[in-house]
C-alpha cells in the first residue's frame, strides 16, 4: 500500500485529474495469441482510448509485450506465431491480412526495450522512413527531421552533429532518437515496449517527461515492469496475468482501489 | 589474497603453450617468405613487373603478362562472383529464412565450398573451353568466380545473421519493406563483415592454380584478350618451377614471393577491416 501511495504522490500531473477521452483508438476484441502451441494471450478484449496514455503492467511472461507486438503485427516476422480475434483501428480490423502492413506501421509506431539506432548518421536515422513514404525537397526533409527531433526533445542536444553516427549518442539519447524516428512519419498511435528498462534514472525521467508532452497528440500504449512508472505516466492501466486481462481501468482506480484480488496482490508486491 | 601456486603454474603453462603454438604458426610463414625471397631475389627487380615471360634459355625477362592476366581474371571473377554471392547470402539470411529452398541452397553451397578446385576447372573445361575450341581467360575468370561464390555466400549469410533481430524489427516497425530494411539498414550494419568475406575470397582465388590449368592455361606472349589463353601467376610459377632452366626457376621463385606477399597483404587488410567494424 505504501508503495502505491508514494507513487501517486510523486505524480506531478495528478493522475486522477487528467481528462480521459472517450474516443476509442484501438478496439481489441476476443484476441488470442499463440507462440506455436503456447497460448500467450487468452480472449483479451479492451478498448484503448485515444489521446491518452495506457499502461500495461503484469509479471514477466504475462503477455504484455505480446499484446503490443500484435497491434502492429510485428510478430508476423516469425513463423509459428499467430493471432486470432480482432484489433480495430478506425473501425477496420488490422489483423486482416488485406490490411496493408506499411499503412498499419505508419499509423502505429513502436519503440523497443533496447535503443535500436540504425548504424548511420542521426539525420539518416530520422530520414530513412520519411523518404520511403513521401518525396520531399531537401528543405522540407530538413524541416521534418528538425520537427521530429524537437518533438522528441532531442534537437538541442544533436542539432550541431546531425551527420555524426547515431551510435555515438548515449543510451537515453538513442532511445529519444528512436522516438523521433517514429514520430517523423506522423503516427497516430505509439507503442512503447519497456522503453526505459535499459536507461539510467535521469534518462528515464526525461523520457517520462516526453511521454507526458506527447500524450495529448498521440495515443500511447506503454508496457512497463515498473509500477511507479505506470502510475506516473498513464491515465489508464491494464493488468495482465498469465495471458489474461485481469483488470483494466483508470490508473488511479487500479492503484488505489483495485477490484480484483490478483491486481491487489501484484501492485502491493506480493508476487511478480 | 594470494593466488595458489597450482593456479599460477597452470596459468604459466597455458600461456607457454599458447605462445609456442603462435610461434609455430608464424615460423612457417616467415620461412616460406624467406625461402621464396632468397631464391627469387635475383629476379626480384623492376624488370619483373616490366617485361614478358622470356623464352627458355634467354636470361632476364619478367612476369608482366602473368601479373596482368591474374589481375584481370581475379577482377572479372570478383565482378561475377561477389554480387551473386552477396545476393544469395542475403537470400539465405533474410528472404529465404526457414524455407526449404534456403536449406537446399545452403546444402549445395557447402558442397561447392569443399569441392576440390580442380573439379571446378574441369567443369568449366567441359562447359566453356570445349565448346569454344580453345582455352581462354574468360573461362579462367568463370572458374575463379565459381570458387569465390560459395565463400562470399557463406560469409554474407553469417554476417547478416550476426545482426540482432531487434534491428530488423526496428526497421519493419517503421513500415519499411524487407528490401529496404536489408539494403539501408542490414547492409550498413554488416558492411565490414561482408567486405571481409569478399576479400578473403579474393585472397583464396589469387593463389588458385588447378582451375586455371584447364581454363585459361597460359600464354607466353602479351595478350589482353579474355577470348584467348591468358598468362597467370600461379600457372607460370608451376610451369617455370618444373622447368630445367635456371632463369625460369628464379622467376618462379620471385613470382611466388610476390603472390605470397599479395595474399598476406589482403589478409592483413581483412583484419584491419574487421577491427574497424568492431569499433563502430
Amino acid at each position: 500500500m505504501n508503495d502505491t501511495a508514494m507513487a501517486l504522490r510523486i505524480t506531478p500531473a495528478g493522475v486522477s485529474s487528467a481528462p480521459v477521452s472517450t474516443k476509442v483508438a484501438i478496439d481489441i476484441r476476443d484476441l488470442d495469441f499463440y507462440y506455436g502451441k503456447a497460448h500467450a494471450l487468452k480472449d483479451v478484449s479492451m478498448a484503448i482510448p485515444a489521446g491518452s496514455v495506457t499502461a500495461i503492467i503484469g509479471p514477466s511472461g504475462c503477455g504484455k509485450s505480446t499484446l503490443l507486438r500484435t497491434i502492429n503485427r510485428i510478430f508476423e516476422l516469425y513463423p509459428d506465431q499467430y493471432a486470432a480475434g480482432s484489433i480495430a483501428i478506425d473501425g477496420r480490423n488490422v489483423l486482416d491480412r488485406r490490411y496493408p502492413l506499411s499503412e498499419l506501421r505508419r499509423r502505429v509506431g513502436m519503440v523497443f526495450q533496447k535503443p535500436t539506432p540504425f548504424p548511420s548518421s542521426i539525420r539518416a536515422n530520422v530520414a530513412f522512413a520519411l523518404s520511403y513514404y513521401e518525396r520531399f525537397s531537401k528543405s522540407e526533409l530538413n524541416d521534418r527531421i528538425e520537427d521530429a527531433l524537437r518533438q522528441a526533445a532531442l534537437w538541442d542536444e544533436v542539432k550541431d552533429k546531425l551527420n555524426q553516427s547515431a551510435l555515438s549518442l548515449s543510451g537515453g539519447q538513442q532511445q529519444r532518437l528512436c522516438i523521433a524516428r517514429t514520430l517523423a512519419v506522423r503516427p497516430e498511435i505509439i507503442l512503447l515496449d519497456e522503453p526505459t528498462s535499459a536507461l539510467d534514472p535521469i534518462s528515464t525521467a526525461k523520457l517520462e517527461e516526453l511521454i507526458h508532452e506527447l500524450r495529448e497528440r498521440f495515443t500511447i500504449v506503454i508496457v512497463t515492469h515498473n509500477m511507479q512508472q505506470a502510475a506516473r505516466v498513464s491515465q489508464r492501466t491494464a493488468f495482465f496475468h498469465l495471458g489474461e486481462l485481469v483488470e483494466f481501468g483508470k490508473t488511479s482506480d487500479i492503484f488505489t482501489n483495485p477490484r480484483e484480488q490478483r491486481t491487489k496482490d501484484y501492485i502491493t508486491g506480493r508476487f511478480g | 589474497m594470494a593466488i595458489p601456486i597450482r593456479r599460477r603454474a597452470a596459468d604459466i603453462t597455458a600461456f607457454a603453450f599458447a605462445t609456442a603454438a603462435t610461434v609455430f604458426g608464424l615460423v612457417w610463414l616467415f620461412w616460406i617468405l624467406w625461402t621464396t625471397l632468397m631464391h627469387g631475389a635475383e629476379a626480384l627487380t623492376p624488370t619483373l613487373f616490366k617485361e614478358m615471360t622470356p623464352p627458355p634459355g634467354v636470361s632476364g625477362g619478367g612476369l608482366l603478362n602473368a601479373f596482368y592476366g591474374s589481375a584481370v581474371m581475379i577482377l572479372v571473377g570478383l565482378v561475377i562472383g561477389a554480387p551473386l554471392g552477396v545476393a544469395a547470402g542475403t537470400f539465405l539470411a533474410e528472404h529465404g529464412r526457414n524455407t526449404r529452398l534456403a536449406s537446399l541452397v545452403s546444402f549445395v553451397n557447402d558442397i561447392l565450398l569443399s569441392a576440390p578446385s580442380i573439379i571446378v576447372g574441369l567443369f568449366f573445361y567441359e562447359l566453356v573451353v570445349r565448346p569454344m575450341g580453345h582455352f581462354s581467360g574468360f573461362a579462367g575468370a568463370l572458374a575463379l568466380a565459381m570458387i569465390l561464390l560459395p565463400i562470399v555466400v557463406r560469409t554474407t549469410e553469417e554476417s547478416l545473421r550476426l545482426i540482432p533481430d531487434t534491428m530488423r524489427e526496428a526497421g519493419f516497425a517503421l513500415g519499411l519493406p524487407r528490401w529496404r530494411v536489408t539494403r539501408q539498414i542490414l547492409y550498413k550494419a554488416g558492411l565490414s563483415a561482408i567486405l571481409t568475406g569478399i576479400l578473403l575470397g579474393v585472397a583464396r582465388i589469387a593463389g588458385e592454380t588447378a582451375p586455371l590449368l584447364f581454363t585459361a592455361l597460359n600464354n607466353q606472349f602479351w595478350s589482353a584478350s579474355l577470348n584467348a589463353p591468358l598468362a597467370n601467376v600461379p600457372v607460370v610459377i608451376w610451369q617455370f618451377a618444373m622447368s630445367p632452366y635456371d632463369d625460369w626457376q628464379k622467376l618462379a621463385w620471385a613470382g611466388a614471393f610476390v603472390l605470397t606477399v599479395v595474399v598476406l597483404v589482403l589478409n592483413i587488410l581483412v583484419r584491419l577491416l574487421a577491427r574497424k567494424g568492431k569499433q563502430r
